[in-house]
């Protein structure tokens, strides 16, 4: 496996509701921990890429306006967009920069200010980041998406709500130990009672999936500096490698999607070229992040990437194998549905999860045994795209 | 033109493939068929994505299929808020095509089932939108 592309410096704001500032106060946030953690200067990044999903603030081209507030100019930078898997989008731009020999040391920096806009008004244009000629005139939004899968999933392999909660349940755990989190506090099975009149979680959003089946949207930035082997090791004392990047994309409309019991069919072809890319196996990755702004997501993540046969990703929630201490701990900063879900800065924040946990400062979310390989699962919209990225020290 | 009339909200005016609309108003559900290939595409496409033609035809839908997945949204996005809940479901078809429409209010969800015999319609509300929606068998 080569190593030739390495992050250097990761940073990430707190991920809230309601950020008391700006996109670019907010997305200086991130820089700042990044650069820090980094030991560079501006002056030694030679570029810069900025992700986000568009239409949450009223910013057009924020590229160059985030640039300038963060002193990257007269550097080149530009904008990069895939929706939920922006950020992890932006490093695999960023990778090929530096791979190509054209950059050296280049800035990828996710953010989302979420809350400038009502949660209706949010699900109508996630609901546009899907099929807006053909499916959004029937009223479509992203948890009714996430829903059709759900609802053949579960149909064809036995997997019930309790195993949905289970995996909300786990990411409770690690959200109230990781201090970035939007959501603090833990869950339990009474949170998802429909007979309990406090449960917070139980009623139908759009069913089988219900409200605590769902991530949270969330203010945020993250920040993910890379550099080229030569920089890698003269900047840092413990650079993280890129080992593999895979990526994919799926038809937007539902009409034209393979067997819904199957998953993300973006989920399978990412992690099929990162695997090879990286010469490694499922059973080599001893911590992983995945994109699960969804219960059912993670379920189908599991079986995507190989940790879990097909139709049985079930089991590992039910053994808590991808608990901190199990045999593939997966999401353990809380994962999406805890931690938060800045659309744009998702995947960088991921990102940031694997490095610190590759230098073993992940903290009290540290998992045991010095962790060599880390894997990073990103998807846009619903299945639209789809990053696969593997990390290695 | 004419495209705006199509769904409870359109969010689109303008597309080659608004003939849709007007075979909706004659009680049609049709997707296109690429002249030169063959290949068929639902929804409707005005391009042929396999061969890259622009010759392409009309054809109507299948009645029967089964229902492959659905959901009751009791949530809506903005815009659509007087209509929940209402259920949105994919029906597949022998040969491979599918579609997506919404289910119609008359079925209850009790009577749902993935795998279940379904059938389509088109459908106008009472505001003249023109739609289509997946109904029992």
């Amino acid at each position: 496996m080569a190593k030739d592309v390495a992050v250097i410096g990761v940073g990430q704001s707190n991920f809230v509701r309601g950020y008391e500032g700006s996109i670019r106060e907010l997305a200086f946030e991130a820089f700042r921990e990044a650069m820090q953690d980094a030991g560079i200067t501006n002056k030694d990044v030679d570029a810069s890429v900025f992700c986000s999903a568009p239409e949450y603030d009223k910013q057009r081209s924020p590229a160059g306006v985030l640039a300038e507030y963060l002193g990257l100019i007269p550097q080149p930078t530009f904008y990069v967009e895939t929706v939920c898997s922006s950020s992890s989008t932006g490093v695999k731009v960023a990778y090929s920069m530096i791979k190509s020999g054209l950059h050296d040391v280049v800035v990828v920096l996710g953010f989302q200010k979420m809350s400038e806009i009502t949660s209706a008004e949010s699900q109508e244009r996630m609901g546009r980041g899907a099929d807006i000629q053909w499916e959004a005139p029937f009223g479509t939004m992203m948890p009714a998406y996430y829903a059709l899968y759900a609802q053949a999933y579960m149909a064809k392999n036995g997997l019930t709500h309790d195993d949905l909660m289970n995996v909300r349940i786990k990411s409770g755990t690690y959200g109230q130990i990781n201090e970035r989190a939007v959501y603090r506090k833990g869950v339990k099975a009474s949170d998802f009672d429909p007979n309990n009149p406090d449960a917070r979680m139980a009623a139908p959003v759009a069913w089988p999936l219900r409200v605590g089946d769902a991530c949270a949207n969330a203010d945020g930035s993250s920040c993910i500096i890379l550099a080229n082997a030569e920089k890698a090791k003269a900047f840092s004392k413990k650079p993280v490698w890129i080992l593999g990047i895979g990526a994919a994309s799926e038809a937007v409309n539902m009409a034209s999607r393979p067997d819904f019991s199957k998953g993300l069919s973006v989920g399978y072809k990412a992690a099929e070229q990162a695997y090879k890319m990286a010469g490694i196996k499922p059973s080599d990755v001893k911590v992983a992040e995945v994109h699960d702004c969804f219960t059912i997501a993670e379920i189908m993540a599991y079986e995507g990437l190989g940790f879990a046969p097909m139709g049985e990703g079930k089991q590992l929630i039910r053994e808590k194998a991808t608990y901190k201490e199990g045999r593939i701990p997966v999401n353990v900063d809380g994962g999406l549905l805890s931690k938060g879900h800045p659309i744009g800065a998702t995947g960088g924040s991921q990102i940031r999860t694997i490095v610190l946990q590759l230098r073993g400062e992940a903290g009290p979310m540290q998992v045991p045994g010095e962790p060599d390989i880390g894997l990073v699962h990103n998807v846009g919209g619903v299945g639209l795209y789809g990053n696969v990225t593997i990390f290695g020290r | 033109m004419g495209f705006e009339k199509f769904g409870r909200k359109s969010f689109t005016g303008m597309t080659k493939t608004a003939k849709f609309v007007d075979l909706l108003a004659e009680g049609k559900i049709e997707g296109t068929v690429c002249k030169q290939c063959g290949a068929k595409y639902f929804p409707p496409r005005a391009d042929c994505a396999a061969c890259l033609s622009k010759d392409m035809d009309w054809f109507e839908m299948p009645k029967k299929g089964k229902l492959e997945t659905y959901t009751i949204a009791y949530y809506a996005p903005y815009g659509f808020e007087k209509d929940c809940p209402y259920t949105m479901g994919v029906v597949e078809y022998d040969g491979g095509l599918k579609l997506f429409a919404r289910l119609s209010g008359d079925l209850k969800p009790e009577d749902i089932k993935v795998g279940m015999d379904v059938s389509i319609r088109p459908i106008k509300y009472e505001d003249g939108q023109l739609s289509f929606e997946i109904t029992k068998a």
